[in-house]
Order: C-alpha cells, then sequence, then structure tokens
C-alpha cells in the first residue's frame, strides 16, 4: 500500500483529469449562483454588504467558509500528521480567538459601522487620518493572507494536478486569479458570500466522511487511532514538543504565535467586514454562533484527519510528496478512496482558496473605495454609483496584483505570511478596535500611533526575523541580516500596539466631541440608526 | 469633528444621545453587558494561556496517560473546545434574555420620538 503510494507521490496522485472535471463542475455551479446572485446588485450597500440580506446561519456559514482556508485545512491537518500534538495548538488558538468576537466585537461592530472597520474606527475620531490608517491597515493583511493564499495554490497543482513546471503553475495560479475576479466583479458581496458557502458546506461534508472513514477504521475508538499514530510516528506525537518543545527561543515563538492567533481573529478585515451583511446586531450574534460551532467540529474532524494521516501513510512519505506538509491531507483521502475521492478533497481545497481569495478582494476593495476613495479623496461627496465603480476597478487592479505577486512567490517559502497576517491583525486592528468600543477617553492620536505602531513594528521585525533570512528555511537564503529571533512577531507588536493606543491617548491634549462619544455608545449597544436590510 | 463625518450619520441629528446616555435604562443596559463579557472575557484568556503555557513548558505533565492513548494533553485541549462552545451558548443565553429586551426598549423609545418628532427614521 504505501509502495505504491510513495510511487504515486513521486509525481502526482490520481487523475489530473477527473481532478480538474470535479473542479470545473465546482467553478460551473458557483458561477451560475454568482450569476443570479447578482441581478440586483445596485447600490454601495448592495455591493458592499450584500443587501444586509443574510440570516444569522447563512453569514455564519459563510464565515467559516472564510476561515477555514486551505492554510486550516490542509496546514493542520499536515501539521498534525507530522508534529502531531503541536498542530492540534493551532486550532485551538484559531477556535479560542472566536470569543473574542463574539463577545466583545461583532455585535457592538455591526451596530455603529456601514462597511468597513474604518466606518466604527472613525465614528468619533478624526475622519480623513483614522480611515487612511485603518484603511492602510486593511490593506496590508489582505495582501499578506492573499500572497499566502494564492503561493498555496501554485503548491497545490504540482501535487494535483501533476503540473511541476513554473510556467504550469503560474497559468494555474492566474487562472485562479482570473476566476476570483469574475466572481468578485459581478457578484459582489452576495456572490461572494455565496460561494464562500457552498465551499464551506463542501470543505465541512468532506472532512466529515474522511473523518468517519477513518474512525471507522479505528473502531470509533479514539485511542485507538492514537495508538496507531504513535506506532508510525512515534509516542511523541501524542503529547506537545515535537515542533515548539526544542529550544527556548522556539517555546517563546510558539506563545507569540498564541498570542496572535487568539487575538488576531477579531481584527482580520475579511471577518469584520462580514458583520454587515447581515440585517441585525442579533443575526451578527446567531453568526459568529454558527461560524464557531462548524469551525469547532471541523478543527475536531481535522484533529482525527491529522492523525489519520499519520498513522496510515506516515510522516516520510507525506514530506516526500509534492507540497510536502500540505499532502496530507490529500494522500489521506487517496488512500481511503482512491482517486474519486482525492478528486473531491483537491476540488474543494482549490474552492477553498478561489473563496478564501475572493472574501479577501471584496474587502480590500471595499476598504479603498468607501475608505480611502470616498471618504478620504471625496470627503463623503462622491456621486451615485461611483464609489461601486471605483470598487469594481479596485478589484480588477487587486486580482492583477495578487497574481503576479503569487507567481512571484512561487517556490519561496511563505508559509509564515498567514501568521504574520494575524500579527498584524492584533497588533494594528484589535488595540483600536477595543479602545474605541469600550474606552471613551481614547483619541485620534492614540488610534493612528497603535495603528501605525502596531503595523510597522510588526513588519519591521519579521523583516529581521529568521523566516526572513538566516534560517535554513528562510525567504531568502544566502545572506543573514536578522536579529529578531522570533518567528512571530505578536509577543512584542501586540503589547506594543496597545500601549501605544494607550500613550497616544494620554498625551493627547485634544478631547473628541462628548455628543459624538455617546451617540457611538447608545448606537453600539442599542442598535438605534444601525442600517437594516435594504430589500427582501 | 469634521462636516463630511456627518454625511454617513444621517438622521443623526435629531437625538439627544447624552441624555439617553445618563438614562437609567441605557444604564442598566451598559453595566450587564460589561459586567457579563469582560470577565468572561478575563476567565477565558486566563484559561486559554494557562493552557499554552503548559503545552509549552509542562510536557511531563501533559503526557500523563488518562485512559489507553489518551493524555492530559488531549483532555486540556479538548476542553479548550468544550469551553468555547460553553461560553458562546451560555452567553446567547444571557443576551437574549436579559440584553436584547433592554435594548429594544430603549430603540423602541428613541424610534417613536423620531416619529413624533417628523423626522423620518431613514436607516431603519
Amino acid at each position: 500500500m504505501s509502495a505504491t503510494l510513495a510511487a504515486a507521490a513521486s509525481t502526482s496522485v490520481g487523475n489530473p483529469v477527473l481532478n480538474i472535471s470535479i473542479f470545473g463542475a465546482f467553478v460551473a455551479v458557483t458561477l451560475i449562483v454568482v450569476l443570479r446572485a447578482s441581478r440586483n446588485n445596485k447600490t454601495a450597500a448592495d455591493y458592499y454588504a450584500a443587501g444586509r440580506s443574510f440570516t444569522g446561519p447563512q453569514n455564519g456559514t459563510a464565515i467559516a467558509g472564510d476561515y477555514l482556508s486551505a492554510a486550516s485545512f490542509l496546514g493542520i491537518c499536515g501539521a498534525i500528521a507530522i508534529n502531531g500534538y503541536d498542530g492540534f495548538l493551532y486550532s485551538i488558538g484559531f477556535l479560542v480567538a472566536w470569543l473574542v468576537a463574539l463577545l466583545l466585537v461583532a455585535e457592538l461592530m455591526r451596530n455603529t459601522g456601514k462597511f468597513t472597520m474604518a466606518d466604527v474606527l472613525s465614528f468619533r475620531l478624526a475622519q480623513r487620518p483614522v480611515r487612511v490608517a485603518a484603511a492602510t491597515t486593511t490593506l496590508v493583511v489582505c495582501f499578506f493572507y492573499l500572497l499566502a493564499q494564492m503561493a498555496g495554490a501554485g503548491g497545490l497543482v504540482s501535487l494535483l494536478l501533476g503540473i511541476d513546471d513554473r510556467v504550469g503553475q503560474s497559468i494555474v495560479v492566474a487562472v485562479v486569479g482570473a476566476l476570483m475576479i469574475i466572481y468578485v466583479l459581478i457578484g459582489g458581496m452576495k456572490g461572494t458570500t455565496w460561494v464562500q458557502i457552498i465551499k464551506a458546506a463542501l470543505l465541512i461534508a468532506g472532512a466529515f466522511i474522511m473523518t468517519i472513514w477513518v474512525l471507522a477504521i479505528n473502531g470509533f475508538n479514539l485511542s485507538e487511532l492514537l495508538g496507531a499514530a504513535a506506532a508510525t510516528g512515534g509516542e511523541a506525537v501524542l503529547s506537545p514538543g515535537l515542533q515548539y518543545g526544542l529550544t527556548d527561543v522556539t517555546k517563546l515563538d510558539f506563545i507569540s504565535l498564541a498570542l496572535a492567533l487568539v487575538l488576531g481573529t477579531a481584527g482580520l478585515p475579511h471577518v469584520l467586514m462580514r458583520f454587515y451583511t447581515v440585517p441585525t446586531a442579533r443575526e451578527a450574534r446567531r453568526s459568529v454562533v454558527w461560524a464557531i460551532w462548524l469551525i469547532g467540529l471541523f478543527y475536531l474532524f481535522t484533529l482525527v484527519l491529522g492523525y489519520g494521516a499519520g498513522a496510515l501513510i506516515g510522516k516520510d512519505v507525506i514530506l516526500a510528496a509534492p507540497g510536502g506538509v500540505n499532502s496530507a491531507a490529500p494522500l489521506l483521502a487517496f488512500t481511503l478512496g482512491g482517486p474519486i475521492l482525492l478528486g473531491i478533497i483537491s476540488a474543494i481545497a482549490f474552492a477553498t482558496i478561489l473563496a478564501v481569495v475572493a472574501g479577501l478582494t471584496i474587502t480590500a476593495a471595499t476598504s479603498f473605495s468607501h475608505d480611502v476613495y470616498a471618504g478620504v479623496i471625496k470627503r463623503g461627496k462622491t456621486a451615485p454609483g461611483a464609489e461601486v465603480r471605483v470598487a469594481r476597478i479596485t478589484v480588477v487592479v487587486i486580482g492583477i496584483v495578487a497574481i503576479i505577486g503569487g507567481i512571484g512567490v512561487q517556490g519561496q517559502n511563505v508559509a509564515f505570511l498567514v501568521a504574520l497576517a494575524f500579527a498584524v491583525a492584533a497588533s494594528a486592528n484589535l488595540p483600536t478596535i477595543l479602545y474605541s468600543l469600550f474606552w471613551r477617553r481614547f483619541s485620534t492620536r492614540g488610534a493612528l500611533w497603535s495603528m501605525y505602531g502596531g503595523l510597522g513594528s510588526a513588519i519591521i521585525l519579521i523583516a529581521f526575523s529568521p523566516v526572513v533570512s538566516g534560517s535554513e528555511t528562510a525567504m531568502i537564503q544566502g545572506v543573514d541580516f536578522h536579529w529578531f529571533p522570533l518567528n512571530n512577531p505578536g509577543l512584542v507588536s501586540i503589547p506594543l500596539g496597545f500601549l501605544l493606543g494607550f500613550l497616544g491617548t494620554i498625551t493627547s491634549s485634544r478631547r473628541e466631541d462628548p455628543a459624538v462619544a455617546a451617540e457611538m455608545d447608545v448606537r453600539s449597544l442599542t442598535g438605534y440608526g444601525a442600517e437594516g436590510a435594504t430589500k427582501g | 469633528m469634521s462636516e463630511d463625518a456627518r454625511v454617513t450619520r444621517a438622521g443623526s441629528t435629531k437625538v439627544d444621545y447624552q441624555e439617553v446616555e445618563a438614562s437609567e435604562n441605557f444604564r442598566q443596559l451598559k453595566r450587564r453587558h460589561r459586567g457579563f463579557v469582560f470577565p468572561l472575557a478575563v476567565a477565558f484568556l486566563l484559561w486559554y494561556f494557562a493552557y499554552v503555557l503548559l503545552a509549552d513548558y509542562a510536557h511531563e505533565f501533559m503526557s500523563t496517560p488518562v485512559w489507553g492513548n489518551i493524555n492530559v494533553g488531549l483532555l486540556l485541549g479538548l476542553g479548550q473546545f468544550v469551553t468555547t462552545f460553553a461560553i458562546t451558548t451560555w452567553y446567547v443565553s444571557f443576551a437574549n434574555r436579559r440584553l436584547d429586551p433592554v435594548a429594544d426598549e430603549i430603540r423602541g423609545q428613541l424610534t417613536a420620538a423620531d416619529a413624533a418628532a417628523g423626522n423620518r427614521e431613514d436607516l431603519r
């Protein structure tokens, strides 16, 4: 069994034609849905926020679709298969983080803003500088995340479609980018949301089937499955420490990552924007509840799948396959259900990349057109339709940048980008969001210091960290200019973001308008004046 | 406040928000909300970081077998899932019972006052 697998894995697994056909069917179905959904995309509220017409369960499923990226599915399964327990630690951070969103952020954001994070942050602070800062952090987070997804797409094709050469991979990246542009251009938020919902349903269903299958092989006994994983990968996979327990520095690194994961989610702009697609704060709450259950269940599945892949396939075969760690889930699918299950799982993985990229793009485009173009350049006085037109142009520009960036990073180790996006979100976005929702005195200067300080420190620290230079897996080989020891900047940049927001506020002589502060207070808790659904 | 800010907040100038904010009803809503979410947020973050530190620095303890191949680390990890689900359910039931009725009442009063003043609440 493992000999045939290894032979198959050395080129590609399964049947590329089958893989492409199943993915093509997904694209066809979602395109029809997007076209149908786009028929009444007229106003900005339609394009950016889907007319606020989604229900909590629908939006919650879409949030799960946005959040369960290829990094979650392929990355966590692979991490558990290779490093055992330490891979599981990711999913716990990713899940617990949702409580920050549920308790502190979701409903209040929904009540105070219209389309973007900047709507809330600039509510009672100086409009223009705060909008520019918030749009900057939004675009940076989206860009890092986009790049990580596009790089993942290139890696996946070599495994799934048997395309190993650079030209072939670049073409696939360009196709993914072009499809994404079409979805977002035509469908707006409504179309994007439906793509997320379909993808989340497929992903969770696929993972569920494989989970049951793996459990059935092990007599529906978790202990037996763990025993099988330990028999193949050694006892150490059952305990923490394989990845992060090596040295004191890796242990600190893990704390840094844990901090970024748990505090980053509630500051991710593409997640925050989803709260505006529902009509009320109560639906925003239901969205998060649905998202938490779906995401939590999915991560429980990945625990089984990861250990299952470790037991049935083994670490060495996974690492030797094209795609490395990321190939654990597809290889497991092949082992269980042959080429057909592999084709389905591969198509789902592609759909995942496509959907997440679409969600990021509409967020970045909205932030640019609503915050920078309409809010700052036009000072809130745009001609009807102009804002959405700018958003559509931005979608095309971002799509092209993502394709070029995705081709540029092929073959480079950019796995750190997702963790970096979380660190930036936690350092630059979350402090300002929490302060402006809960701290009356919070001032414009505090917001600017916190956003630019959190963003700047995270990027500077990562630029001088071992992931960029000076380690075996660094992005740039052959030079060493690193002085920051950790792979994730969160441990320094997150407290710094909070501290700068505090210092900027207490040193600020300018007091913000108490009437507007009262307005924000009342509206955030009661939902008075919040925009409801535009139509049925 | 710059002028352009007003544009995005149509219909917000008629209500005296400072008066609403000072009302007993609103203060009760705010007290209930913060009194619930703040302690709970501190509690789940402490529990999460306690778990992270144990996983990071107490490998021996985490690998103590409990039943078959299931060890303390796995149980604590699954415990994080259980508490996350439990807190979610608890908060939703609290918000439905104790927060929403008060928020609805205040919003209803504001909307009624708006209508009486002939100010179309154009955003709802």
